[in-house]
């Protein structure tokens, strides 16, 4: 694991090749080392990572969409880089909102994150750009908004119980 | 189980009294009423063709989640032999199938699928909803299950449990067998009033 110090070196060798802007922020919590970037920047940061820095990551071990629901922007996606001839993982973290839930795909860089790109797509609606094959992967094609985001309902059916059986109309049937 | 009707002595004694003149001639005079009594059995055809569907109920080989599992054990174990009632033998195709067992959750995406393998399994055809998830989607009440197989399937019968026991799997193979006796070609079609839909082959 990269310790807190490594985590600054490698945003400082990021923000030396990228730009100033590129990386928001950096924490470093229960020894998980994570980078914050903005999401126009996501790409060349995780190639950068990957392929050019001196101590690469050249494992993509997970690519991963969350819902902060209600902090502003809502919409995050994850990117779980690991090296695994040092065995060190750095965690790749963005933000976007659901008016404009568009990030740069990185499926160039890493053909694996393909189908998680879209699976990503399919419950969480973040728009990757770039992406060879945007599409549904899990829910069927005609499926009506994402449901992994947390405003979504819940679906199913109500569970009746005696305190709530005369709110669900004719559940005698 | 629905108890089939015992006909009355008189009319068991007239239908055999008409199966002595139908055998009269193949037989010595003084060993027919005999042979008649003995060995004669009548029946209709509907009751004899009802009493070999109800034992040969072939179920689709055919599972979704880890009720299939139990299904299997249940139809081809040694322990559980569905065998004893007919219904062992699993077939890979939905045109030789007589009966569907859903074992397990259905999810919106598969629900078509099923409804489709349904559709090409010939008349006459049974279902048995098996476990909570089919029934009623069980534990899952979420966005990515159908809560109920009967919302696009005619369900003959329901086996609670998570998963069931096989010995309420085979009880309820056992209930669909008295169904298939009772009122075998109108009988879900009598619920949903749907008279007149069976498929022409």
């Amino acid at each position: 694991m990269p310790d807190g110090t490594g985590l600054e070196l490698i945003a400082q060798r990021v923000r030396a090749r990228l730009g100033e802007s590129s990386v928001t922020g950096t924490a470093y919590y229960r020894e998980q080392a994570t980078l914050e970037v903005e999401p126009r920047s996501v790409r060349d940061v995780v190639t950068f990572l990957a392929r050019e820095d001196d101590e690469p990551f050249e494992f993509l071990a997970s690519l991963h969409g969350c819902d902060y629901y209600p902090a502003e922007p809502r919409l995050g996606v994850h990117y779980q880089l690991m090296s695994r001839a040092r065995v060190e993982r750095l965690n790749v973290k963005t933000r976007v909102s659901v008016e404009a839930p568009t990030v740069p795909s990185v499926v160039e860089t890493f053909p694996g994150a393909n189908f998680q790109e879209r699976e990503v797509y399919d419950f969480f609606g973040v728009i990757f750009d770039g992406h060879p094959d945007l599409r549904r992967i899990l829910m069927p094609e005609d499926y009506e908004g994402f449901p992994q985001r947390r405003d979504f309902p819940m679906g199913g059916e109500d569970v009746l119980f005696t305190f709530n059986e005369h709110k669900v109309p004719r559940w005698y049937e | 189980m629905t108890r089939q009707k015992v006909a009355a002595p008189d009319d068991l004694r007239i239908r055999q009294l008409r199966a002595q003149q139908m055998l009269r001639g193949d037989l010595p005079e003084e060993d027919l009423e005999q042979y008649v009594l003995e060995r004669v059995l009548t029946t209709t055809f509907e009751k004899a063709q009802n009493w070999a569907r109800a034992n040969a109920p072939w179920p689709l080989g055919f599972g979704l989640a880890c009720c299939a599992i139990e299904m299997i054990t249940a139809l081809a174990g040694p322990r559980n032999d569905l065998a004893r009632f007919g219904a062992e033998v699993t077939r890979a195709s939905p045109r030789q199938a007589d009966m569907i067992i859903i074992s397990g959750r259905v999810s919106i995406k598969m629900a078509p699928v099923i409804r489709r393998i349904y559709d090409q399994m010939l008349e006459p055809k049974w279902v048995i909803s098996m476990g909570a998830c089919a029934s009623s989607a069980g534990m899952f009440n979420n966005y990515a299950l159908v809560a109920g197989v009967d919302k696009f399937l005619p369900v003959d019968v329901y086996v609670p449990g998570c998963p069931p026991r096989p010995e309420a799997l085979t009880y309820g193979v056992n209930k669909l067998q008295a169904k298939i006796k009772g009122e075998p070609d109108l009988s879900w079609r009598e619920r949903y009033h749907a008279e007149g839909t069976e498929e022409v082959a």
